[in-house]
């Protein structure tokens, strides 16, 4: 199965705004998938309250996995978000 | 017939509308047998959906971004399909709709918090979600602040921060709360936003929805049953009002020209975004909120341009920095303090410091760097100061690294009491008068049934004032009030009295503080100052002050 693995670069880690970056855009992906931490249970990237459970903070190094065609692309396409800074794009406040 | 309910007023300002109540959240009634688990798994799910719409809708007309975030993840949780899979499985169990959404909440509730840390923050936005899908299930008003789609006075028992972060300043006129004091969390954001407010007026929990009502928010009182005429004609010019003293400007002077510094309380460079308010300088910058929200400490760098970047925005480039005010009663993860049975009276502020120093010394490095990269010559000052030695290691520590201005936060009855003492080491003081009258009264801040105790007018408190602000003047040294006592117009005036050189506050509380100075003499603060300090209750002090209180 197709896997990427990545260190989460938002300074709050996988948390308000950037999981909601995040679940918002696996949610839009055509096939399910999941998220882990280290050899952790995956878990669904399209749940809220599943991805904040893992608790990812600044510099943990998550994996995500799918299956199917186009899971490549949809992987690359959220390795890279997560590669982000979502904090530091279009702050809030201003 | 219009009848008057006593409360204690925390913000002052006057406004008039109609009564919105906030209902409590949803209790559940006993399990229900389900005949039809596919019909009954629809409700539960149609709740949700409903629920997460609504929240949707509400982050689309949020006032800023930290709400529209704030409900945009609650939205999230409303529609997630790991919530949606537990409330299933519930109601394949047996169980009816409320409680399947009830226990499907409990369970990610647990995982939420095993995730410790800032995750476990976010309990309380899936505890909101409960409270609204249940309440959606069994018919019952939705919890929260309600949205009435017109402007109101928002009556509640007490508010959580969670409630005021969804509060609309455009439909919330003033606040009414039949618990909470005047450090409760319901007096502290009144002020940041500028709603007249009362608090610990009990009688407003008899008060009708819809009913017209005024609000007095210096004076503490609520006039019910008004009409809606009246009601317009207090809104009118309490409109005048405001755009009258949004437009005035200078430094705070009394009417004979006496210097009183009016300066602003923030917690970050975004607190003073282009604004109305005309402020000189930053009184109270309260650095935690650099630290909320984290796992790890911020590393020095961060700090830095945090600091730099407060530093380049104040007005007058004048900033008091307050290092990191946590403890127990404040938690922060990766200060790692044990637990504590007592947080108020543990290990928070200063003595943080004893366990770990380390953090208050990157703080200091930050500090200073900061101010050199910015050209600026900020103050520095630590909370919790308590006793002279403490005073001395702070200032040490602080000069080692170029700080020339060092002072300290009295918000301990022990420092006020050897204020003479402690400006021998230090170069200036900053009451912090919430802490100062939780410590002297013996009174939890949050205690709604002790919030006469807590009232700033009190001669107790204010007597530990003067004798700050005296040992201040015999060496002419500032002595600032950075509590939010210094947001009441007319206290103001008591204070300056006293002798205090700078006040600090919000920065919608500024116009009115100007206001009133402006309108008094030195000499007449003095006599307010003596009036309430011979005073032997808070009432009685008002009522001598202004006849007819």
């Amino acid at each position: 199965m197709p896997e990427r693995t990545v260190v989460i670069a938002s300074s709050t880690g996988l948390h308000a705004r950037p999981a909601k970056i995040f679940v918002q855009a696996a949610a839009k992906q055509g096939m399910p998938v999941r998220i882990r931490v280290g050899e952790g249970k995956p878990v669904p990237a399209n749940s809220m309250l599943a991805v904040l459970a893992l608790g990812a903070t600044h510099g943990t190094e998550v994996t995500l996995d799918a299956e199917g065609p186009g899971a490549d692309e949809a992987l690359d396409s959220l390795a890279d978000l997560l590669a982000r800074d979502l904090d530091a794009e279009e702050t809030p406040h201003g | 017939m219009a009848e008057t309910l006593k409360g204690l007023g925390v913000s002052p300002g006057r406004a008039a509308g109609r009564v919105c109540r906030m209902a409590a959240p949803p209790e559940l009634p006993a399990p229900a047998p389900v005949a039809d688990a596919d019909a009954e798994l629809g409700r539960a799910l149609d709740a949700l959906r409903a629920t997460a719409a609504e929240l949707a809708e509400r982050a689309e007309k949020a006032p800023d971004a930290d709400a529209r975030a704030i409900l945009e993840a609650q939205s999230f949780i409303a529609d997630d399909p790991g919530l949606h899979e537990s409330v299933e499985a519930g109601v394949r169990s047996g169980k009816d709709a409320a409680h399947a959404i009830d226990e499907a909440c409990a369970h990610h509730r647990r995982a939420l918090l095993a995730a410790g840390g800032y995750i476990a923050e976010r309990a309380a936005d899936l505890d909101d979600v409960r409270n609204r899908a249940v309440a959606a299930v069994l018919g019952l008003p939705v919890p929260g602040v309600p949205t009435p789609g017109h402007p109101f006075v928002l009556v509640a028992e007490d508010l959580s921060p969670a409630d005021t972060v969804n509060l609309d300043p455009d439909t919330v006129l003033a606040l009414v709360t039949s618990r909470g004091g005047p450090t409760s969390h319901t007096a502290i954001l009144a002020r940041a936003r500028g709603l007249p407010a009362v608090v610990a007026c009990r009688e407003v929990s008899e008060v009708g929805e819809g009913t017209w009502v005024s609000v007095d928010g210096l004076r503490g009182e609520v006039e019910a049953g008004i009409g809606e005429e009246a009601a317009a004609e207090i809104q009118r010019l309490a409109e005048a009002e405001r755009r009258r003293t949004s437009t005035s400007r200078g430094p705070g002077r009394t009417s004979d020209d006496h210097p009183v510094k009016l300066l602003l309380n923030i917690g970050s460079a975004a607190d003073l975004a282009p604004r109305e308010v005309d402020a000189e300088g930053v009184g109270l910058f309260r650095t935690e909120f650099l630290f909320l929200d984290r796992r790890e400490e911020p590393g020095y760098e961060e700090q830095v341009a945090a600091y730099a970047a407060v530093f380049r925005a104040a007005p007058g480039g004048h900033v008091v920095v307050r290092t990191l005010d946590a403890g127990t009663d404040k938690p922060l993860p990766f200060l790692g303090l044990a637990e504590e049975t007592n947080p108020a009276l543990g290990v928070r502020g200063l003595r943080v410091s004893r366990v770990r120093p380390e953090v208050l010394d990157t703080q200091l490095d930050a500090i200073a760097e900061a101010a050199r990269q910015s050209g600026a010559e900020p103050w520095v000052m630590a909370p919790m100061v308590t006793t002279v030695g403490e005073a001395a290691d702070f200032a040490g520590r602080a000069r080692a690294r170029g700080i020339d201005r060092v002072g300290a936060m009295v918000e301990v009855p022990a420092a006020a009491l050897r204020a003479e003492r402690l400006l021998r080491e230090l170069d200036f003081l900053s009451i912090g008068t919430n802490d100062l009258s939780q410590y002297t009264f013996a009174s939890d801040r949050q205690h709604g049934d002790l919030a006469d105790l807590l009232d700033p007018w009190q001669a107790a408190l204010l007597q530990l004032i003067a004798d700050c602000a005296t040992a201040g003047q015999a060496v002419g040294k500032p002595v600032g009030v950075c509590g939010e006592a210094a947001a009441d117009p007319l206290l103001a005036t008591v204070l300056v009295g006293l002798g205090v050189t700078s006040l600090s506050m919000s920065a919608p509380s500024v116009p009115a503080v100007r206001e009133s100075l402006a309108a008094h003499s030195l000499a007449q603060c003095r006599d307010n100052a003596r009036l309430a300090l011979g005073a032997d209750d808070p009432g009685q002090a008002r009522k001598m002050i202004v006849p007819g209180w």
